[in-house]
């Protein structure tokens, strides 16, 4: 089964150069045939590169120890859910899952692309196969995860305990498909620039498949972002870590993106700056691969450190990046210009949207990559960390948070500023109501919180507004507003959710940010705190055995006004004998929107613990405005006129209306 | 304003947009980021009182000492040097005598290290990559350290 995966992941690496040269040349010689080529191979590379991932699957699930690769992560008394998902728990594991998810979308496209242009659809398979190609080549070379041992050890090393979380079956895959994803954006873009033109099948396109990529990435990030804070036990949400900043420089890249896409689309202006935002994007993605891959930088996500893995990463790096962007300054300026529009308008909004993502993105850019510049050149080795991206990021993010309501309620071409001011003025007087209320009500609260806790009102009273304008709410009859809201083209509502949870987010950050509360102290069994009006008592250290690990228990528990018990919160200190490792599993309350967090520190010798207690306050509202962000993509995919082949008579109809005939 | 008046002043605006961000990110990277020593590097390097630095090392054995609550206090040595540090708060689960620890904060004025953040080694066979560099760089690295 393990040679059958290795054979299957060789010949997918044939079947890319194939589907990456005969569909080019088709299309270059304009041979049909040729070009028809892509899509077969396509799916059937997707096939193979599944059967290999399933023989690697399956080798982790039956704890086949003759696999160098399984015998380094995993131990037979691991649950069968973390043997599964510790197929990419560790590099090789994790590439291997980065190529099936490209192939994915390259079969994808062969599927859904039936009435794609078939120059267009030829070029987008061979660009989306020759990535695969150099990553395929870079699995066999240097991390093949099929390499057997001889003897097989009895037993394994055992996953990194870290990883041993549910979070590990959700977060790297949902981040592939999202940024992987943009590796479509990518393809398409790079077709168009070798046939020199966009069209409107172009457009029509690309947009879904980055609310796709940007749908998962947003999900990604926000599961990864949820699982540090609660596996880690430090209780920060986000660290600024050059990791994280690697998935999320495409995800600021993608959302600009996803915002110059539709002035392309409905518009046709910004052609030559959207199909550059595409390659950007999805150039990030593969520094970010780089950045985590390669080992320059130390993490829990550098799973092992090679050389000359960095080597070749940087070598695709460069061919895709370099040979993209060469291949736009030759052929960017064949493409036409599109319409022009007034700076007061809804393009114009995207534009602001666009220049301050792009600068905001730089800016991370930078961040990250300084520390590795500074040390190639000097002997200094430097960190920046949260104090340099407060300073830079924040000041860019705080006013592109102001402007975001006014964008959807500005007309296409020439909009008017003052009449959508005066529809926001219910959304102002909402997030001044927040900020008085804050202010005066709320003990310790200083300004800039309380002005933050207004931002986050305004963006979702911002976001509720979009609906009610369009819907006519106020300016016609009720049963004509229902009617007319039921008729909203889906995007509508998808932009307004989008928004709505960007507000909710940022509530969640100020109210963890500005209102929580911290206390570090040793207790012994029996005593009780106080923190910010919860009153918990620690019963005592209780030791515990799980299958693979052992455990101390840490009970407390939550006293309710009458000092009786309300809830048991555990936190506990795990010990695991194989890799002689310790991780604390934190202790987790969440009471509304709010949670109590509480994590196990090192014993006393007089038998008191150590234990650090937060109170974090509105803090689900950070992941939850990431789904609530992802379900308003997902309603924006469902838009009748994303669904490729819908008549365009029927769009105009239904989704200019509103736009045009209320401003 | 004519249009082209009107797209030089779009372009210009643009730009100063640009530039306050470039500054700003620039101006940033010069206060913000913080350096990293050993305890030899710090009797030639010359620190404003009060900056904030990391501080690298292995934690001397038999340093370890608990205090009131939570507060801990180590020796950060590079094998030439020591450094007293103090901390308060949860420790990382992999600190220990003899290991890697990258440590943050700054000096009291006394020449005690105050740390604000810890450090440790993610796992059993990974010392932080600055702490290893720095001990081949003063030949005091010895391979396969770990217990």
């Amino acid at each position: 089964m393990v040679e059958t995966g290795h054979f299957a992941l060789v010949l997918a690496f044939a079947l890319s150069l194939v589907q990456t040269l005969v569909p080019m040349f088709g299309a270059h010689m304009n041979n049909q045939k040729m070009m028809a080529v892509g899509g077969p191979v396509a799916v059937t590379g997707f096939t193979l590169t599944a059967l290999s991932f399933a023989a690697l699957a399956i080798a982790y699930a039956t704890s086949d120890f003759s696999v160098a690769n399984v015998w380094d992560n995993s131990h037979s008394l691991q649950p069968l859910i973390y043997k599964i998902t510790g197929t990419w728990g560790n590099h090789e594991g994790s590439m291997l899952l980065w190529v099936l998810i490209l192939t994915f979308f390259g079969a994808l496209v062969a599927a859904f692309g039936r009435n794609l242009p078939a120059a267009l659809r030829a070029n987008v398979l061979a660009v989306q196969g020759a990535i695969g190609a150099t990553f395929f080549l870079f699995i066999l070379a240097t991390s093949n995860p099929f390499a057997r041992l001889n003897p097989a050890p009895i037993e394994g090393r055992d996953l990194n305990p870290i990883l041993q979380d549910l979070g590990l079956a959700i977060h790297p895959p949902l981040l592939y498909l999202g940024y992987v994803g943009f590796s479509i954006c990518f393809s398409f873009s790079v077709a168009a620039l070798i046939e020199g033109r966009i069209d409107a099948s172009w457009a029509r396109w690309v947009r879904p498949w980055t609310l796709v990529a940007w749908m998962f990435l947003t999900g990604g990030i926000a599961m990864g972002s949820y699982w540090a804070y609660y596996e880690l036990g430090w209780g920060g949400f986000w660290f600024w870590d050059p990791v994280e900043n690697a998935s999320f420089m495409p995800w600021l890249g993608g959302t600009a993106l996803l915002h110059s896409a539709i002035v392309m689309e409905k518009r046709s202006a910004l052609k030559i700056w959207t199909l550059l935002l595409a390659i950007l994007t999805f150039s990030l993605s593969l520094l970010g691969t780089f950045l985590v891959r390669s080992g320059v930088l130390t993490s829990v996500h550098a799973f092992a450190t090679d050389p000359t893995r960095g080597v070749f990463i940087l070598c695709i790096l460069t061919l895709f990046i370099g040979g993209s962007l060469a291949l736009f300054a030759l052929r960017a300026s064949r493409l036409t210009a599109g319409g022009l529009f007034h700076p007061i308008s809804r393009e114009g909004a995207l534009v602001l949207n666009n220049l301050f993502l792009t600068t905001a993105t730089a800016t991370v850019l930078i961040g990250t990559l300084y520390p590795l510049a500074v040390e190639a050149v000097s002997a200094d080795k430097i960190s920046v960390g949260a104090p340099f991206f407060n300073l830079t990021f924040g000041p860019l993010m705080v006013p592109l948070l102001v402007v975001v309501p006014f964008g959807p309620l500005l007309a296409w071409k020439r909009g008017d500023i003052f009449a959508v001011a005066q529809r926001l003025m219910a959304a102002f007087a909402a997030a001044l109501l927040a900020v008085l209320v804050t202010a005066l009500f709320i003990d310790g609260a200083s300004v800039f919180a309380a002005l933050g806790v207004g931002l986050a009102f305004w963006l979702i009273c911002g976001a509720l507004t979009d609906i009610a304008v369009k819907s006519g709410f106020g300016t016609v009859a009720p049963g004509v507003m229902l009617r007319r809201f039921a008729g909203l083209p889906r995007s509508v509502f998808g932009t307004a959710l989008a928004h709505l949870g960007l507000g909710l987010t940022t509530l969640g950050i100020v109210g963890t940010l500005c209102f929580g509360t911290e206390k570090i102290l040793s207790m012994h069994a029996g005593e009780t705190v106080q923190l910010s009006g919860h009153m918990l008592r620690f019963e005592g250290l209780y030791p515990a055995q799980g299958p693979n690990y052992s455990e101390d228990r840490g009970r407390f528990a939550l006293l309710g006004a009458d000092g009786s018990t309300t809830a048991v919160i555990t936190s506990a200190k795990r010990s695991y004998p194989v890799r002689q490792m310790t991780t604390t599993e934190s202790g987790i309350k969440t009471i509304g929107f709010s949670q109590l967090y509480l994590s196990l520190g090192d014993e006393g010798t007089d038998g008191s613990v150590v234990v650090r207690l937060w109170w974090k306050p509105l803090v689900t509202l950070i992941w939850g405005g990431g789904l609530v962000m992802m379900a308003g993509a997902a309603m924006s995919l469902m838009d009748r006129r994303l669904r490729v082949g819908a008549p365009s008579r029927r769009r105009k109809s239904a989704g200019a209306v509103p736009s045009a005939s209320l401003l | 304003m004519t249009r082209k008046q009107k797209r030089l002043s779009v372009i210009a605006g643009g730009l100063a947009f640009l530039g306050a961000a470039t500054g700003l990110t620039f101006y940033a990277l010069g206060q913000k980021a913080s350096y990293f020593y050993m305890p030899a590097d710090l009797t030639t390097a010359s620190l404003q009182p009060g900056q904030r630095i990391r501080l690298g090392g292995l934690v001397e054995k038999g340093t370890i000492e608990r205090g009131q609550g939570a507060t801990v206090a180590f020796s950060v040595t590079d094998n030439q040097k020591q450094v007293k540090v103090t901390y308060t708060g949860i420790l990382p689960d992999l600190f220990r005598e003899e290991q890697g620890v990258i440590t943050e904060g700054t000096f009291r004025p006394d020449g005690v290290f105050v740390a604000d953040s810890v450090l440790a080694k993610h796992d059993e066979n990974y010392m932080p990559k600055e702490v290893a560099d720095g001990l081949k760089s003063k030949g005091v690295w010895q391979e396969s350290k770990s217990d």
